[in-house]
């Protein structure tokens, strides 16, 4: 494996699609509302209800579908606090993902239809490289940003999250097992996926926009784990957050398998 | 193929369609080391599709090649570490600066990190870039950037220098500042394989060319060997004074070996009160007779120059042969 070539290719990608301004500008804004807006608004308008009706009910009426020890280790708090923290710590666990995913969606797209798009390609293809070491530098180049803006993006909502928390109820509550299972074992995986998907795609459209729109489609069934728990379906615990991620691995193993196996330069000249 | 030879590039009647378009008919080639090959043909000839499947980044639909005695579908890895490729296009990052593009490829092709700010430093003194190294290549004009990627295609010192039209769409200067680089180059003892449809910079720079149309070689052999096979039928224009133009048109029409004279219109010699004439089937060396015989008759010449023989007429003159 000529990993000299596979590191620069990588580097090179995600470095100069993290310059590029319509790469750059979902990867601020969407983790700004994301992890820093949402809390916070959430925060202060539990905050104002606390304030304004003071610790009038406790916790036993909070719907009976919070994790079982959730309630020994909040009681005495009031349920809006509670309910922020429930907030915090698991109905918003699911939008995380969205981080990772459309960060390397975002720079795949850049790497692979941006490659077609200014005519780089060709430079490219005339490396030294096996058709393995080629893709495999692609893929890292946009596995390494999405992974990394997806742990950063743990960590100001961890510093965000809780100063809110302690603003709202008193406590510190991040980081706790399953937003690290969640930001080092699913968030990765998650990453791998956008990318995955978003390559797929790359390799039937011509332009980054369209890549990257529909990349942006793997968004979806985030969605339907943020309604269904919130409609009281089912509850993230480690367990299940554990599983999730090997899901995904598992997946990502299935989709860069069948990369490798079908993916060549000399089909991609074909297409030029 | 025996294994005494120092052919660098051998193809045995390679073959690459794309539907039922045949790009490349049947190619035999066989290339020495050192040599500047010319690949000449016009658009569509099959140049660039050679280019491609000789680097195995385009696989053949039959026949067989080797490059460095590899096969380039299974060892094009090993064969793109010894070529370098000037495509086309520059297929150059906008967003890179001219440095950063050079330093990138140097560490793609494996130049060993401690040499590779000394290689990119002397390729930007070469290529004359140094003032704009740390400029977006989005800013460079198209000569910038051919010199660019030129240097580019140099950076690991490849044995072979693949030039896919390295000259087209450049000004006069840049033309020869590429011509003075390829013979830089071969003074160095690579091989290059020249592709243009520029006859006079075939005739000029290579050892030996092939022409190639519809994917076919029409003919193969050394520049002079063709020279002299190609010199034949070619074109000569005269300028005469625009009072004798229908006496000077008769009269070279019976000069052997002249097949035809044509008046022509020219705009600039009617500015100066004079006209043109195209004299077919004449060449260099018919010039003095045809001096003489104008002189005798007393008509007056301005000018008489030898026509470049244009691709057309190579094409013309093989399918004659
Ligand atoms: N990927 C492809 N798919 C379909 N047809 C192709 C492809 N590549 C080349 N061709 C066709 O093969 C023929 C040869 O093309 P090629 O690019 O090799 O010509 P060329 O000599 O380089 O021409 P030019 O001077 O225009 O660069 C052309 O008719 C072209 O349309
Ligand atoms: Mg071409």
């Amino acid at each position: 494996m000529n990993w000299g070539a596979v590191w620069a290719i990588a580097r090179k990608d995600a470095m100069v699609a993290l310059r590029t301004r319509a790469v750059v500008l979902p990867l601020i804004i969407v983790p700004l509302v994301l992890m820093v807006g949402v809390p916070v608004l959430v925060g202060l308008i539990s905050g104002m209800a606390t304030h304004i009706d003071a610790p009038s009910s406790d916790m036993t009426e909070l719907t009976n579908a919070l994790p079982p020890d959730f309630g020994e280790q909040y009681a005495g708090l009031t349920e809006v606090q509670a309910g922020y923290i429930y907030f915090i710590l698991y109905l918003f666990a699911p939008m995380y993902l969205v981080l990772p995913l459309m960060a390397s969606s975002v720079v795949a797209a850049d790497s692979f239809a941006g490659e077609k798009e200014r005519k780089t390609l060709e430079a490219l293809v005339y490396t030294p490289t096996t058709d393995r070491e080629l893709l495999l530098a692609k893929i890292l180049g946009g596995w390494i940003p999405g992974s990394l803006v997806g742990l950063v993006g743990f960590i100001v909502y961890a510093i965000v999250a809780d100063i809110m928390t302690l603003y709202v109820a008193g406590r510190i509550v991040l980081p706790n097992p399953l937003w690290l299972l969640l930001a080092f074992w699913v968030g990765p995986a998650a990453a791998a996926l956008g990318l995955g998907v978003t390559v797929i795609a790359s390799s039937r459209v011509n332009t980054f926009q369209e890549a990257y729109q529909i990349g942006s489609l793997i968004v979806l069934p985030i969605v339907l784990l943020v309604v269904g728990q919130a409609a009281g379906a089912f509850i993230l615990s480690n367990w299940l957050v554990a599983l999730m991620g090997l899901v995904l691995w598992i997946i990502n193993a299935i989709i860069f398998a069948i990369a490798t196996a079908t993916f060549r330069r000399t089909a991609l000249m074909a297409r030029l | 193929m025996d294994a005494t030879s120092t052919a660098v590039i051998i193809t045995e009647e390679l073959t690459r369609s794309f539907g039922a378009h045949i790009a490349v008919n049947n190619l035999t080639l066989r290339i020495e080391a050192g040599e500047v090959f010319g690949f000449l043909g016009h658009n569509g000839a099959g140049k660039t599709t050679t280019v491609r499947l000789l680097n195995g980044v385009l696989a053949p639909t039959s026949g067989s090649v080797r490059v460095f005695g590899l096969d380039p579908t299974t060892a094009g890895h090993r064969i793109r570490a010894r070529t370098g490729v000037l495509t086309e296009t520059p297929a150059l990052d906008s967003r890179l600066t001219a440095r950063a593009t050079l330093l990138h490829f140097a560490e793609v092709y494996g130049v060993p990190a401690r040499d590779r700010r000394r290689r990119v430093d002397e390729l930007l003194a070469t290529f004359e870039l140094q003032k704009r190294a740390d400029s977006k290549v989005g800013g460079f004009s198209k000569g910038m950037r051919q010199r660019l990627a030129l240097a580019r295609t140099l950076i690991h010192d490849p044995d072979i220098i693949f030039l896919d039209e390295p000259t087209s769409g450049l000004d006069p200067v840049a033309i020869r500042d590429v011509h003075q680089m390829i013979e830089w180059l071969t003074h160095r003892g690579r091989t290059v394989f020249l592709c243009t449809h520029n006859l006079a910079e075939a005739e000029r720079l290579c050892d030996r060319v092939a022409v190639l149309a519809q994917g076919r070689v029409l003919a193969i052999g050394t520049t002079r060997e063709l020279g002299s096979r190609l010199n034949r039928g070619h074109r000569i224009s005269v300028e005469v004074d625009a009072s004798d133009i229908a006496r000077a048109v008769k009269l070279f029409a019976a000069t052997p070996p002249v097949s035809l004279a044509e008046a022509v219109t020219d705009r600039a010699a009617v500015r100066n009160g004079s006209a043109s004439i195209v004299l077919h089937g004449v060449s260099r060396p018919d010039i003095p007779q045809i001096i003489q015989t104008a002189t005798e008759q007393g008509i007056k010449l301005y000018r008489v120059q030898p026509e470049e023989p244009s691709l057309e007429d190579v094409y013309f003159a093989l399918q004659e042969l």
